[in-house]
């Protein structure tokens, strides 16, 4: 079942054209990895399916629903936007956690301040929170973080940081969870556990897009791979397609610079 | 020494009552200074261009004149000026008026201490709250504020300790705050003249004092500690 569909998103800074016409869609429980050299796109396009940039035009739909579209100024109306992006999660490179709060509170921060908008919270304030603090702490267990919750991120490796915001993201239970380069921050001997719990996710059938450069775990992991060149899909197809008969000159060159 | 001695309640008495002047300017200042500040602030960095520059002018008419002028336009503009002598006579009006001009003067330099504070913080602070569907005010409040306050504490330290001093140029209207106390012994006050140990003497109360916020305000520094 089709989960997204962006078609003729187009992007510029100033003049520089950063994404021309990009279209692709995603079905439920599955996971797409972008791939593409540097300044190809990849982030623009991550921050504009998560509303941090605004497309110049393009349709996005989720669950065949559209919730932007460049014509109509509908969509850009902050609590259409709020409300939209929540079907998305995004996960970024630099982790960005919140520095004053515990692991534990990263993860429970958005939930709670949702909660207050309740109409029972008053009434039920106890449970909500309880609840929510009950979910929070079964997210950190999935990541394997069950004694770092109490610790302040600057207490925790860049793994275990990443590994916070993970929970963090998925603590409002998005429909498709974006991963921007998540690993290209780490120390190369903490990138493992990340890619561990990604896989794990992938395999409990969250839908996922994943910008990385972790050739062999976009291999492994996913079900549909885009190759991004200078703002445009240059090449998409499942993982076999893409990275053992690529289509395009331009793959077979940016592929060679990753094999040995 | 025995004269010293006879004078020495009499002064401290008047020094007590005094400092007690400086010491509401102070808590005023702070009180009205600090969230005017952050309106400023906010003001100063508006995407309404008129607004921003509203602002951005008065923090430059502000830094740019010393805080004595300030408050001689502020205490005597409206009467002398426009006939309207808002401030009411005596000490009342004079202290109004001296924490009007305070408030005014700090709350401009606290805004572009702010400013440095809050554009200090990563953006993707923001991109992080945004994503988890937060509004901007909960950015604000909930993830940048406490941030926020850390990185300024050490600037607004000093700002803190230099307004304490800077109260005593409220004397420059009269306002009856330790300088002005001190002073009145020089021209005679309570059967004491010619006194110059008094005014001296004053030093010690700001020294004492400044030395309390210090330690206060350190303290404040230690406990932002906790997260980095
Ligand atoms: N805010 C911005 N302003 C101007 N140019 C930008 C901005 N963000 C990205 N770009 C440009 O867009 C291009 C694509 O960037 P990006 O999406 O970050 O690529 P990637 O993630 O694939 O490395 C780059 O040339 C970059 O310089
Ligand atoms: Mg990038």
């Amino acid at each position: 079942m089709e989960i997204l569909r962006v078609e003729h998103i187009n992007k510029s800074f100033e003049d520089t054209s950063v994404l021309k016409d990009i279209n692709f869609s995603l079905n439920k429980s599955e996971v797409l990895s972008i791939i593409g050299s540097s300044g190809s796109g990849k982030t623009t396009l991550l921050r504009c399916i998560n509303f941090l940039e605004k497309p110049d035009s393009g349709i996005i739909r989720v669950n065949g629903d559209i919730i932007f579209d460049g014509e109509n100024d509908e969509y850009l109306k902050e609590e259409n936007i709020r409300r939209n992006r929540l079907h998305f999660g995004l996960v970024f490179q630099s982790f960005n956690l919140f520095p004053q709060y515990t692991a534990l509170e990263n993860v429970m921060l958005a939930k709670q301040l949702q909660a207050k908008k309740r109409p029972d919270y008053k009434e039920n304030k106890k449970q909500i929170l309880a609840d929510i603090e009950t979910h929070a702490k079964g997210l950190l267990d999935q990541m394997g973080l069950s004694d770092r919750m109490e610790n302040y991120p600057h207490q925790l490796s860049g793994g275990q940081q990443q590994r916070v915001a993970i929970a963090r993201a998925l603590a409002l239970e998005p429909d498709i969870l974006c991963f921007d380069e998540p690993t290209s921050a780490l120390d190369p001997e903490l990138t493992g556990e990340i890619l561990k719990v990604m896989k794990e996710l992938a395999d409990c059938k969250m839908t996922m897009i994943i910008v990385t450069h972790e050739m062999n775990f976009a291999r492994d992991v996913s079900d549909k791979v885009i190759f991004m060149d200078d703002g445009i899909v240059c090449e998409e197809g499942t993982p076999d397609e893409v990275f053992l008969n690529p289509k395009q000159e331009r793959t077979r060159q940016f592929l060679k610079n990753y094999q040995s | 020494m025995s004269l010293f001695f006879e004078q020495f309640p009499i002064v401290v008495n008047s020094l007590n009552t005094g400092f007690l002047q400086t010491l509401k300017l102070f808590a005023l200042t702070l009180l009205g200074a600090i969230p005017l500040g952050l309106l400023i602030c906010f003001g100063s960095m508006s995407k309404i261009l008129p607004v921003k520059g509203f602002f951005k002018l008065l923090i430059w008419l502000v830094r740019g004149t010393p805080l004595m002028i300030q408050l001689l336009i502020i205490y005597y503009f409206p009467g002398l000026v426009l006939n309207n002598p808002i401030w009411g006579g005596g000490e009342g009006g004079r202290f109004v008026a001296s924490a009007v001009a305070f408030i005014i003067n700090y709350a401009c330099y606290f805004s572009e201490i702010y400013r440095a504070g809050i554009q200090a913080i990563p953006q993707g602070q923001d991109e992080a709250g945004l994503v988890l569907g937060m509004s901007r005010s909960e950015i604000f409040f909930k993830v940048k504020l406490l941030q926020m306050i850390k990185r300024i504490v050490p600037p607004m330290s000093n700002e803190v300790l230099t307004l304490v001093k800077d109260t005593s140029l409220a004397r420059i209207i009269a306002l009856q705050e330790i300088i002005w106390a001190g002073q009145s012994f020089l021209k005679g006050s309570q059967g004491i003249s010619g006194a110059i140990w008094p005014l001296f003497f004053t030093a010690v109360y700001y020294l004492v004092f400044n030395g309390i916020l210090t330690v206060l305000l350190s303290r404040l520094e230690k406990k932002l500690d906790f997260f980095r």
